[in-house]
């Protein structure tokens, strides 16, 4: 049913990569990446208020997002797109603001795979080991709380 | 590191992907409850807060006891442990980021041809 999600973080090098396909083509899922209104509907909760700020999804562009929990909690993201080339590639800075100036730079390549599908490929690199346990540490707190009540909607859709 | 029981670990990350259950999990954390302490303090339903419940149980990320009627439940602090490395964390983010986006390529949103949008 649902695509595997498989993610490396390889020991001593401040690096996660992951690997994910998904049942679409690619120009599917880059549009689903460079459209800020689809950007919010996946990237955000529903649990959590998404304000896109801004999301300019091209070599040169930024963006500026912030997550709000139900106690009211923000949680800010922004960042540098270096390179975007369509349907193919693209390389961000990301960072949080609850760990400000830990900026890591993250690709993603999507890929054609046969019968409409495709394969997105991202690897991540922090300024240090510290950077990535620490940063993912903090975020993922806030991070926990994305997305996911969308999850119970989707697996009862699939099973209809 | 998650190699092993790939398939027990994606069970139990489905079960932590619910907001509810995670709060069923912190709830737990405190102490073991009943069904009834645990439906508490959510609006919904005791037989959807037992449907979590169930979840979390196949999960094996909480256990319940024969106790009578009570039958309190009871968390499993080291399945728990086992998805607590930073990782796991990342991983669960990712997940629920990753269906989040099937979902919306699922919807005739992510493509069909031109949006109004682009007119504005």
């Amino acid at each position: 049913m649902t695509n595997q999600l498989k993610i490396t973080a390889p020991e001593g090098l401040p690096y996660i990569d992951f690997e994910r396909e998904f049942d679409f083509p690619v120009a599917d899922v880059f549009r689903a990446h460079k459209d800020p209104e689809l950007v919010a509907q996946w990237l955000g909760p529903r649990g959590m208020k998404m304000e896109m700020d801004h999301y300019d999804f091209r070599t040169g562009g930024s963006y500026r997002y912030i997550h709000t929990g139900p106690e009211g909690v923000p949680y800010e993201f922004r960042g540098i797109f270096h390179t975007v080339r369509e349907n193919e590639f693209a390389l961000q800075t990301f960072e949080f603001g609850g760990y400000p100036d830990s900026v890591s730079l993250e690709s993603m390549t999507f890929e054609e795979l046969d019968g409409g599908r495709c394969r997105l490929r991202g690897h991540a690199m922090y300024q240090s080991m510290e950077a990535r346990d620490g940063m993912l540490h903090s975020g993922m707190e806030g991070g926990m709380s994305e997305g996911y009540e969308r999850l119970d909607e989707l697996l009862a859709g699939a099973s209809v | 590191m998650v190699a092993d029981d790939d398939a027990a670990l994606d069970g139990a990350f489905l079960a932590l992907a619910d907001p509810v259950r995670r709060r069923i999990i912190a709830r737990l954390s405190r102490g073991p409850a009943t069904v009834n302490e645990l439906a508490e303090p959510f609006e919904i339903s005791k037989q959807a807060v037992s449907k979590h419940i169930q979840v979390l149980e196949q999960a094996n990320l909480v256990t319940r006891s024969r106790d009578a009627q009570r039958r309190p439940v009871h968390l499993n602090p080291a399945r728990l442990e086992a998805l607590t490395a930073w990782i796991d964390q990342y991983r669960l983010v990712r997940e629920g980021q990753f269906r989040s986006l099937d979902a919306v390529l699922e919807s005739s949103a992510g493509h069909t041809a031109p949006k109004a949008k682009d007119r504005k």
